[in-house]
């Protein structure tokens, strides 16, 4: 009996395969995660490849948030984010903080902007359900907020632990009030983030941009 | 804790505040925000009703995006459930961010239940692992004179104090609950467009 998630990889391997791109290619490195599927003693690989190879989304989230004036993002991190926060940190203009917990960053948020300062925070979807209450103060006071969610649990996952939460995340956050706006292309992220900004920062809504997982890539194991 | 002699709450709240000078003020839901407001409603307040285990985090969000000291006032129920937090401003170090902690070692809101601290959690100890720059327990008058003149002097780093208060309940001193009208007020206060 072949799972889904094997008839998945299969499909998509095919898919690849039938559009003509290379599975082996390697050149973008931050799109192409190579999972690894061990079933009765063969190893079988592939890669997820994204249909826009060519366009680095990390840095181009990043010129975003710079050029919308956002100096401030706290995160937990996770492996999707790992590029973005990696041109945060190295930014002298840009304050960072790491969080125990990805609550902290609602309330991290809301205190920035009563001191008149736009922070983002970037979280992985399983750091969603640590949120819930503390999306209360950005709900009733009205407060900015834009949250960047990477997917686990829903393509491709090999870990059933990432599930549950994965699949309550947007229901999760629109139960509370927060508006998600969803990418499944690093296109489309680009497209979702600008909407984003403006939502949160000019017009005072609660957003989370949902990055999914077919984007990233599915986790190397 | 002996009840004997030990501090009143909004005695306490109200000395600290009368020494804030140009400081912002975060408050934590409950009791504490009721003594900040006993103590004078003013446009540096924010004042939470909710969101339990912010305070602490708010006041540190604020206290990268200003410039001004910033105060927050909360309870060691709060402060608990925001215990995390406390490690996340330890590495930060902001300099201008003092938390005291009002500290009755019970949850006043909800029939005085004995909190971690009633049962000898020392949240100035654990703020001091955590790697604030300055941490102490004041539970008496002269401890209290000591740290309205702490308070106003510059630190290398983050501060908390636990403020052992008595476990009486107060009438209760109520802010406006418009989350909105006290964060454009807050705003409007340092500069800043209300919307």
């Amino acid at each position: 009996m072949m799972s889904g998630w094997r008839k998945d990889v299969q499909r998509h391997r095919g898919d690849y395969r039938r559009r003509g791109i290379n599975s082996m290619t390697n050149r973008h490195s931050c799109f192409n995660h190579k999972a690894k599927v061990v079933r009765r003693g063969a190893i079988y690989t592939f890669r997820m490849q994204n249909e826009s190879t060519d366009l680095d989304w990390p840095l181009e989230v990043y010129r975003q948030l710079k050029a919308a004036d956002v100096r401030h993002v706290t995160y937990v991190p996770d492996a999707g984010h790992s590029r973005l926060i990696n041109l945060l940190n190295h930014d002298p203009e840009v304050v960072t903080s790491v969080l125990t917990t990805e609550e902290e960053g609602i309330a991290i948020a809301a205190g920035a902007w009563l001191g008149g300062q736009r922070s983002a925070i970037l979280m992985q979807s399983s750091g969603v359900g640590n949120c819930i209450n503390m999306l209360s103060l950005p709900a009733i006071g009205r407060f900015p907020l834009l949250i960047f969610v990477t997917m686990r649990g829903e393509w491709a996952e090999f870990n059933p632990w990432q599930v549950p939460m994965g699949a309550a995340v947007e229901q999760s956050l629109h139960a509370i009030g927060v508006r998600t706006l969803r990418a499944e292309t690093a296109q489309e992220l680009l497209a979702v983030t600008a909407s984003a900004i403006a939502l949160s920062y000019e017009a005072d809504q609660q957003m989370a941009v949902i990055i999914s997982q077919r984007l990233l890539g599915s986790k190397k194991w | 804790m002996n009840e004997q002699g030990a501090l009143d709450r909004r005695h306490a709240v109200a000395s600290l505040l009368k020494n804030r000078q140009e400081a912002l003020v975060v408050s934590g839901l409950g009791s504490s925000t009721y003594d900040v407001h006993a103590a004078g409603d003013c446009d540096a307040n924010y004042y939470l009703w909710g969101a339990m285990g912010s305070a602490a985090l708010v006041g540190y969000g604020l206290a990268q995006a200003s410039k001004r000291a910033v105060w927050v006032i909360t309870g060691d129920g709060e402060q608990l459930m925001g215990l995390g937090g406390l490690a996340t401003v330890g590495i930060a170090k902001p300099k201008n961010l003092t938390i005291i902690v009002i500290d009755n070692e019970h949850y006043g809101e909800t029939g005085m239940q004995v909190s971690h601290t009633g049962r000898g959690l020392a949240l100035n100890a654990v703020a001091a692992a955590c790697g604030f720059a300055k941490t102490g327990v004041i539970s008496d008058q002269s401890g209290l004179d000591a740290l309205c003149e702490e308070i106003k002097l510059d630190s290398s780093g983050p501060r908390l104090f636990v403020v052992k208060v008595s476990a009486a309940e107060l009438p209760r001193s109520l802010p406006s609950r418009d989350a909105v009208h006290i964060k454009n007020r807050f705003r409007q206060h340092l500069g800043f467009s209300a919307r």
